[in-house]
């Protein structure tokens, strides 16, 4: 199998930035996080499915294409991008309620945690 | 064919189907809390008596694939049924029952305060649905269908209500999951280049064709995936932060099921994927860390709740143990751990809930002298306790010893100390109960630092009724038998573990056998072999 060298780099680096802005604390930023992230493996799956420039559904009378691209692998990327899709809302309804609650979509740190942790606890809500 | 494989065939799709179809079944309902529950509480009854007969004809058969729709193996989806896959089933449906009526009781019990009735019953339905799809599938893509199911459940369940705290806990694990489920999807799709399928009987007889370097690479980036679900330690610090937060019905549910699913994925793919393992040692270091490292920062809590969080994740480490050794006792003592432990903690975490509803709070620096106040929910969390902690005759004995006896068969270094390791867990685990029998149930109420509480918020699935005071409640003190019930049989279920410990460990041995023998599986899902 021939992997397309372009695109491993774009999977790459798509991943790089990914990470980076997962380890924002901010929710919208840590969502355009996971969306770089679940792109970049979607095109590491299509890549994966072999060389570019087939049709993955052949038409009855189709003469011009002897070659089919692999459609279990796009099969594969429709459901993640669906399944992102729906995360995504999910996501983009938690930091608006974020906002809502506490006027910032910022993860703040476990109070317990803190407060185990010894450091100056913010008096944990009861 | 004969009539218990026809029986098979029909059952085996069905843990999936019927909660799926009872979650529509209550969308549709939604406008009526009690034919909810009731359509709930019948849906998962049937669910376990159909993975009672699941667990039954496959242990008399052997292992049973049934190809979804009649496409045969490599185009359509498979679905599997082991030893393995019907004992998880079973525990699991038993579990979902037993919380479900917990969650019921909860309901009636608080019939006077708003609920979320309309979103959680159908949530919960599909949680189950996902749960029993990734204990079946056959293949790769449904396993990570079946996760993202229940993670997608899991996370409308964790955020149910909406407050502040459970927003800040939900976010983070939403994201964890999603990296998981991403790095996940990174191993499936590198799999799938190297070998052209991913159904895992194929898979398995394609494995060995593939580099090793490839091999290697795939399997360590997979244990990571399932390593950060089933939190393996350096992947585990999201569970602590995130569980406690929930209701508590929701907790005991996640404690009990969802760390287990990514344990039962390692399990699967080490046995079917990868049986020389490359990992075997790393797989048993991590296993000694989550359980030291787990129970350490389950003695620095105040918090029950995350008391019983941490020794969650440390108990992981007991099955890493089992699965890392991967002799026969080793694979059975895990599956008996496994098990067991579904159990046990599920059973702590709903008798926090009552202690929550008892005491007004989880904190050990609030709650004191409930001995005193209900001798029932002193002895209902007693039991699981001792058990947890692995008294003699209880089940996590049990367990534990056939833990030991497969680091003793072993006899490598890095085994022995890994049997030092988990009794030294073992006693520490011990301490953290008795710490909080101590202090939550033994001390008398006036000596809690933060003591008296004389009034508390009912906790409930919605928190929007955060000015109703513990003291308002009509009978403030009694605890309703609905919840209670539950709460004792799934007690009762942990100790009929140690009852009937002989045929429960026989299962295990035999599903360990099977699942050493790769041929078994393969056979079934592919032809050719002998079931």
């Amino acid at each position: 199998m021939t992997a397309n060298l372009t695109l491993l780099i774009v999977v790459g680096v798509l991943i790089a930035c990914g990470v980076y802005l997962l380890l924002e604390r901010t929710v919208s930023k840590m969502l355009l996080g996971i969306l770089l992230f679940s792109n970049a493996v979607n095109l590491l799956i299509l890549t994966m499915g072999g060389g570019d420039g087939a049709p993955p559904i052949q038409g009855a009378g189709d003469v011009e294409h002897d070659i089919m691209a692999d459609p279990l692998a796009q099969a594969l990327v429709l459901t993640a991008i669906v399944i992102t899709m729906g995360v995504s809302a999910f996501v983009l309804a938690l930091a608006y309620r974020s906002y809502i609650l506490t006027t910032s979509e910022k993860v703040e740190n476990d109070p317990e945690d803190i407060g185990i942790a010894g450091r100056e606890p913010e008096e944990p809500e009861e | 064919m004969t009539l218990s494989h026809d029986l098979l065939t029909t059952f085996a799709p069905l843990p999936v189907l019927i909660p799926l179809l009872a979650a529509a079944a209550t969308l549709v309902v939604g406008r009526s809390p009690r034919v909810q529950r009731v359509l709930a509480t019948v849906a998962l009854s049937a669910a376990v008596a159909v993975c009672g007969v699941l667990l039954y004809l496959a242990d008399r058969d052997g292992t049973v694939a049934v190809q979804v729709g009649g496409w045969e193996t490599p185009i359509g989806i498979t679905v599997v049924v082991d030893r393995l896959s019907a004992a998880m089933l079973l525990v699991s449906a038993i579990v979902l029952l037993a919380v479900a009526l917990y969650g019921a009781g909860q309901n009636i019990a608080d019939a006077q305060v708003k609920q979320p009735t309309s979103i959680f019953w159908p949530t919960y339905l599909v949680l189950s649905g996902g749960v029993a799809m990734a204990f079946l599938a056959g293949d790769l893509f449904n396993l990570f269908v079946g996760f993202e199911i229940l993670l997608v459940a899991s996370f409308v369940l964790l955020t149910l209500g909406a407050t502040a705290e459970r927003i800040r806990a939900g976010v983070s694990y939403v994201m964890v999951s999603m990296v998981s489920s991403m790095i996940f999807l990174i191993g499936t799709a590198v799999i799938y280049g190297a070998t052209g399928t991913l159904n895992l009987a194929q898979l398995a007889t394609r494995m060995d064709a593939i580099p090793d370097g490839i091999r290697q690479a795939v399997y360590g980036v997979l244990l990571v995936a399932f390593g950060i679900k089933a939190a393996v330690f350096p992947l585990s610090n999201w569970l602590p932060d995130s569980y406690p937060t929930a209701p508590a019905p929701v907790t005991a549910v996640f404690a009990g099921l969802l760390t287990k699913v990514g344990v039962y994925a390692i399990v699967r793919t080490q046995t079917l994927l990868f049986p020389d393992g490359g990992f075997d040692n790393l797989l048993l270091v991590t296993g000694l860390l989550t359980m030291l490292i787990g129970i350490f920062g389950a003695i620095a809590q105040n918090d029950i709740r995350r008391l019983l969080s941490f020794t969650l994740v440390s108990h992981i480490g007991y099955m890493m143990f089992g699965v890392g050794i991967a002799n026969t006792i080793g694979l059975a003592g895990a599956v008996y751990y496994i098990a067991h432990h579904i159990l046990v903690q599920t059973a702590l975490f709903l008798v926090v809930g009552l202690i929550e509803r008892q005491a007004g709070s989880t904190s050990l620096r609030r709650v004191g002298g409930l001995a005193a106040a209900s001798p029932l929910l002193a002895g209902l969390f007693l039991i699981p306790a001792l058990n947890l902690g692995g008294i003699p005759p209880f089940s996590g004995f049990i367990g534990k010893v056939a833990l030991l006896q497969a680091g003793a068969q072993d006899g490598s270094s890095l085994a022995w100390i890994l049997v030092a390791g988990s009794v030294l867990t073992s006693l520490l685990t011990l301490y953290v109960m008795a710490r909080v029998w101590s202090k939550a149930f033994w001390r008398p109420r006036e000596q809690a630092p933060d003591g008296h509480l004389v009034s508390a918020t009912l906790p409930s699935l919605v928190e929007d009724n955060t000015d109703m005071l513990y003291d308002e409640r009509v009978d403030p003190g009694r605890l309703p038998a609905m919840m209670v019930l539950p709460t004792a049989a799934l007690v009762g279920v942990g100790l009929a573990l140690t009852v009937w410990a002989g045929p429960v460990l026989g299962i295990a041995d035999r599903a360990a056998v099977e699942l050493q023998d790769r041929g078994i599986y393969i056979g079934a899902v592919l032809g050719g072999g002998t079931k």
